[in-house]
């Protein structure tokens, strides 16, 4: 009975509760994480949730878990229970404005936490960098696997044709570099150039979907599974054998332009466009096609075009991420986008979740961070992430979180007490 | 010029022929019905209407122009509204998205209106909203609109079929058994639903249907199909009484 008073309480915090109480663990672990992890016989604050540390000596375990308990559970879970009533508040205030504003808030918060928390090491803002990154490239997948129910294997073959097509631009224009010779454009330019330089990284990914989307798209079956596999090879091999960029070596030298900020306006940005298309009439038509072809074109649904509409849409948002890919890292080599960047970004598309946004997000973050948590395991590693995505698939076999309409509305609202919204229900 | 002509088509697949020599003409606002045994190329005609089959001979007109050789979805938004015979719906959408899907051809925002939201998108999803649930309305399944598909009952699909079909705006409205699997119910409220749905959009309505009662009640025309031919055409009571549809429904009998 208590401890089911305790989580009704807890489900009324509404998001702006949460971030709020994120945002004060953050800055409870900036002013005193240090201290404390030192007289918890720690070696330095843990990074990821004390998880790598644990790992790697486990009979730092102890430490690490009071440190957690400390600084995240304890004090996130005090402030979002007792600060429920005024987030709620304050969440109803906000959703009186334009919807805009209330989700400019809530970023805002968000991002402010983000960045405290990254600008305590290097590591959490790189694997935080490549995790927003994974959720880009894991959404824009979801859009040909989950909503339009196709199966298409090239997308490491998309982030390396933008990732390519970006580095090059940005290398040959702003850098003075061995190959592309000097700087073309003064380097005061190059961050306002940036979004222009990604967005025709990925217009080229998108375009270079068409040698898929056209011979597979006449017909409906395994012709696109094949093709899309193909195309990732191709492009692999492609980019090996090609010596202006480097060839297997790589290519290196990017100019430092993807900092967090970057990437998650674009991660927001890619996010808002996806949700909103995949919401409309237009975008719904794919899952019209997924579920019934032939209803769909009886009732004028162009399937085709709606095909290749939402394919080129998702090869473009793969093409961005490919280039913030390459920035962050400031190195791109062929290698990188192999079948094991497919088989991961797979994982993270059916362990979230087909046909949702909510899936992906889980599912990129799910599998990024467990990823980099479980890197002291080494070897078994890869046992552990396949194990959990084959009970995923046994009991959930669409995803943890699949077909779930992703409304930021219902997302923002403030919560009502669900035993006072049971009360006011008519009795029957 | 009748309204829709299917001048004199055939259609094989591989060596066996399907339809021959099929010839129809649907006037504004009639109600024809076609019967025939089980396997008769009934719901190949249907097909070969609405362009998901081409004919292998012969050519079909819709107002003058020829429609036969166009992509089903271009035959759609001309105006030929159809159901299926076996419910194809969308699994993963309610009822709304159903009737607003329907109105694809008519969604002038384009991919940069979906994607961005801007103002013109969310005035056309609201007008199709509404029709869509004018639609829902009229067939009353209104207060069903946020349901899944697959928890409906069969009646309630049927219906949600019939308002996708009409969502298309169709002059004519191609009804492929729209009673199969009801109970007896639920056929006086189709009856009376294709009934209000002919005097209120007044459209011209093809149907195929296996109840003779249902059939000989609601259509002014009727033609019988029987291995990929006409045996007959008439008006309910000469359908009745002609010998060849007896004998392709009871077997010959014996003389």
């Amino acid at each position: 009975m208590e401890l089911r008073g305790t989580i009704r309480g807890f489900s009324r915090v509404p998001l702006l509760g949460w971030l709020v109480a994120a945002f004060v663990a953050v800055l409870l672990e900036i002013a005193v994480g240090t201290p404390l992890a030192l007289s918890l016989g720690l070696p330095k604050i843990p990074v990821l949730f004390g998880v790598i540390l644990a790992l790697k000596k486990p009979l730092l375990f102890p430490g690490a878990a009071v440190y957690v308990l400390l600084i995240y559970a304890l004090p996130i879970a005090l402030i979002a229970r007792l600060g429920a009533g005024l987030a709620n508040r304050a969440a109803g205030r906000l959703l009186a404005f334009p919807l805009l504003v209330s989700v400019a808030v809530h970023l805002g918060v968000f991002y402010i936490t983000l960045e405290l928390w990254s600008g305590l090491s290097d590591y959490r803002d790189l694997v935080l960098r490549f995790t927003l990154i994974a959720v880009m490239v894991t959404l824009s997948l979801n859009v040909i696997n989950g909503y339009m129910g196709e199966f298409s294997c090239s997308h490491p073959g998309f982030m390396a044709v933008g990732a390519y097509v970006a580095s090059v631009l940005t290398i040959d224009l702003f850098t003075n570099h061995r190959v592309f010779g000097s700087a073309l454009l003064p380097a005061a330019l190059g961050p306002l150039t940036f979004p222009l330089i990604l967005i025709i990284g990925g217009l080229v990914s998108a375009m270079s979907a068409l040698v898929v989307a056209i011979p597979s798209f006449r017909t409906r079956g395994d012709y696109l599974a094949i093709i899309s596999l193909a195309f990732m090879f191709i492009v692999k091999s492609l980019i090996e054998n090609l010596d202006i960029v480097g060839g297997a070596r790589g290519l290196g030298g990017q100019p430092d332009w993807a900092g967090l900020p970057t990437v998650f306006l674009w991660t927001v940005v890619c996010v808002w466009v996806i949700n909103n298309f995949v919401r409309s009439t237009l975008g719904k038509a794919l899952n019209a096609v997924r579920d019934n072809e032939m209803a769909a074109t009886a009732m004028t649904v162009d399937t085709r075009y709606t095909k290749m509409v939402g394919f080129l849409f998702a090869a473009f948002w793969a093409g961005v991420a490919g280039g913030l890919f390459a920035h962050v890292l400031r190195y791109v080599n062929p290698g990188t986008f192999g079948i094991q960047k497919l088989a991961e970004v797979l994982a993270m598309v059916y362990f979230g979740g087909l046909n949702s946004v909510y899936g992906s997000i889980v599912g990129a973050v799910g599998i990024s961070l467990l990823g980099e948590a479980l890197r002291p395991l080494e070897i078994f590693k890869w046992i552990i992430i396949p194990l959990l995505l084959i009970l995923v698939m046994i009991y959930r076999p669409t995803g943890l979180v699949a077909f779930k309409e992703f409304d930021p509305e219902a997302i923002l609202k403030p919560k009502t007490d669900p035993e006072r919204e049971r009360d006011a229900l008519p009795q029957g | 010029m009748p309204f829709l002509k299917v001048d004199n088509i055939t259609h094989q697949f591989g060596g066996l022929r399907a339809v021959h020599d099929y010839e129809l003409s649907v006037e504004p606002g009639q109600i024809r019905g076609l019967i025939g045994p089980n396997g008769a190329g009934k719901t190949t005609i249907f097909n070969l209407i609405t362009g998901i089959y081409n004919p292998t001979h012969g050519h079909i007109y819709l107002d003058g122009e020829r429609i036969s050789g166009l992509p089903p979805h271009r035959i759609a938004s001309m105006g030929i509204g159809r159901t299926f015979q076996n419910l194809l719906l969308w699994r993963h959408m309610n009822v709304l998205e159903h009737v607003k899907m329907a109105r694809f051809s008519r969604i002038g925002y384009g991919l940069l209106g979906a994607c961005f939201g801007t103002p013109r998108r969310h005035r056309e999803e609201r007008e199709i909203e509404e029709k869509a649930y004018d639609l829902l309305e009229m067939l009353d399944i209104r207060h069903l609109a946020g349901q899944a598909v697959p928890n409906l009952p069969y009646g309630a699909q049927r219906r949600v079929e019939m308002a996708r079909a009409l969502a298309t705006e169709p002059k004519l409205l191609l009804l492929d058994e729209p009673t199969a699997g009801m109970n007896p119910d639920e056929l006086v409220q189709i009856m009376e639903i294709i009934r209000r749905v002919h005097r209120e959009l007044n459209l011209a309505i093809f149907l195929i249907e296996h109840r003779m009662r249902f059939v000989m009640e609601l259509c002014d025309r009727i033609q019988t199909l029987d291995f990929g031919e006409v045996i007959a055409e008439g008006t309910p009571e000469e359908i009745q009484n002609n010998p060849r549809v007896i004998e392709a429904y009871l077997g010959a009998t014996e003389t």
